[in-house]
């Protein structure tokens, strides 16, 4: 006689390895559920229990999520085509060019890293028009605005530093038309210019300098900022709520206790 | 909140809180000092001492070998050497708008940018285009061994010309 199927996960779930990794323990009661999101280190950040009606397609269009999807799937691809590339002048573009037709998979991984990130700009302003008209950056939302923001810019540029890699015409006068528009800072333009580049001109170092921006940098503050985005959703009171429900009161009510 | 600074009140009397304070102020003033530093050692190590850049002095070659009324552009080292009736002299190739190259079109008789349009006049001189200055002179002399030389880093006023 074969066991039912949810058996056998349960029985997995019941080892000592297992017990060991996850320590909330089996059951479907209310406390179990709610610790398993708790006691998780990456779940932890989001609420431990939410109204159905807040993850309803129609008040986000779930913009936030896809967001993050294309992210994962540019982290991902992008580890993968750092194997085959070189961040030298002699080299970046026969790279490309490698994955392009020699590499196996190569086309299709730089194919879906260049279509995701341009996925990812596209919904990162398609979240940013939602939130917006949604009035979701407004008391207690305010500071996680601000978050977004800066993580716009920092996927703006994460997409322009990722335009200098493949070293062809069209990457290196992209660059030195958007380096050039640096310097128009006033009064330190040139010395931004200058740093940014490592040089007078685009050259090695600006190479050397954007990939390491473009896969280091700009990378790790995204995950740190992404971090602080998804736990701040808790911490003001929840994905989206109505105006009179009364966690959305109490947490509007929040700051003014504090003053 | 209250009970704290009620505490720390009666603390002021006490001869150990000056202590504090001065211990306060000296830490507070050293993470000043190390993140002055920091800036400072940031912005000097980001900062390149020696660079690999080429020379930006260019032997241009014979001057016989520009025609009258001649533009010729040198992509590489980004600068036109003109041989006009008055004499030679050099213009930078690089657009002041962005940074573009720019291409001399012969048959216009203008210095034109591909990338936004701006133009110039063979002297340099702007014509329209979001390019907020003309092309720059660049300083031309001859070698000892007859040849013309351009140094890039130096520009001069223009109508200054170089008669051979």
């Amino acid at each position: 006689m074969a066991k039912p199927i949810p058996q056998y996960f349960d029985e997995v779930r019941e080892t000592r390895v297992w017990r060991s990794i996850f320590r909330s323990g089996t059951g479907a009661s209310t406390l179990h559920r709610a610790l398993a999101i708790q006691q998780n280190v990456f779940l932890h950040l989001f609420s431990t229990k939410v109204r159905r009606r807040m993850l309803s397609f129609s008040a986000t269009w779930y913009l936030g999520t896809l967001t993050f999807a294309a992210f994962l799937v540019l982290v991902a691809t992008g580890v993968l085509l750092m194997l085959y590339y070189h961040p030298s002048v002699p080299q970046a573009y026969a790279d490309t060019k490698d994955l392009q037709f020699v590499v196996s998979s190569g086309l299709f991984l730089r194919n879906l890293h260049r279509w995701s990130a341009h996925a990812m700009v596209f919904l990162v302003f398609a979240h940013m028009f939602k939130v917006f008209y949604r009035g979701a950056y407004r008391a207690p939302r305010e500071f996680n605005w601000v978050i977004g923001i800066v993580l716009l810019l920092v996927t703006l540029l994460l997409s322009y530093t990722g335009y200098l890699l493949p070293w062809d015409q069209l990457a290196y006068w992209a660059i030195t038309v958007g380096s050039n528009i640096a310097s128009a800072v006033p009064v330190m333009g040139n010395k931004i210019h200058f740093l940014l580049l490592g040089g007078n001109a685009v050259n090695a170092n600006a190479l050397l300098r954007f990939y390491v921006l473009h896969c280091m940098i700009l990378p790790l503050t995204a995950i740190f900022l992404i971090a602080i985005h998804f736990w701040r959703i808790r911490k003001d009171g929840g994905l989206y709520a109505h105006q009179s429900e009364p966690a959305t009161l109490r947490a509007q009510a929040a700051p003014k206790e504090a003053r | 909140m209250r009970a704290i600074a009620m505490s720390d009140e009666k603390q002021t009397d006490a001869a150990d809180l000056n202590r504090r304070e001065f211990f306060v102020k000296l830490g507070l003033g050293s993470l000043g000092i190390a993140a002055a530093g920091t800036v400072a050692f940031g912005y000097q190590f980001l900062s390149p001492n020696v660079l690999y850049e080429p020379s930006p002095i260019i032997n241009a070659g014979r001057p016989e070998s520009y025609p009258l009324d001649s533009v010729t552009l040198d992509v590489n080292s980004r600068i036109y050497i003109i041989h006009s009736k008055e004499g030679f002299f050099s213009l930078s190739a690089v657009c002041t708008h962005l940074g573009c190259l720019t291409v001399w079109k012969p048959d216009l008789g203008i210095i034109a940018c591909p990338c936004h349009g701006s133009k110039f006049k063979q002297d340099g001189e702007k014509i329209e285009g979001p390019a907020p200055k003309p092309l720059p002179w660049k300083r031309v002399w001859l070698s000892d061994d007859g040849d013309l030389m351009v140094d890039r880093s130096t520009d001069i006023r223009p109508m200054e010309f170089v008669r051979v």
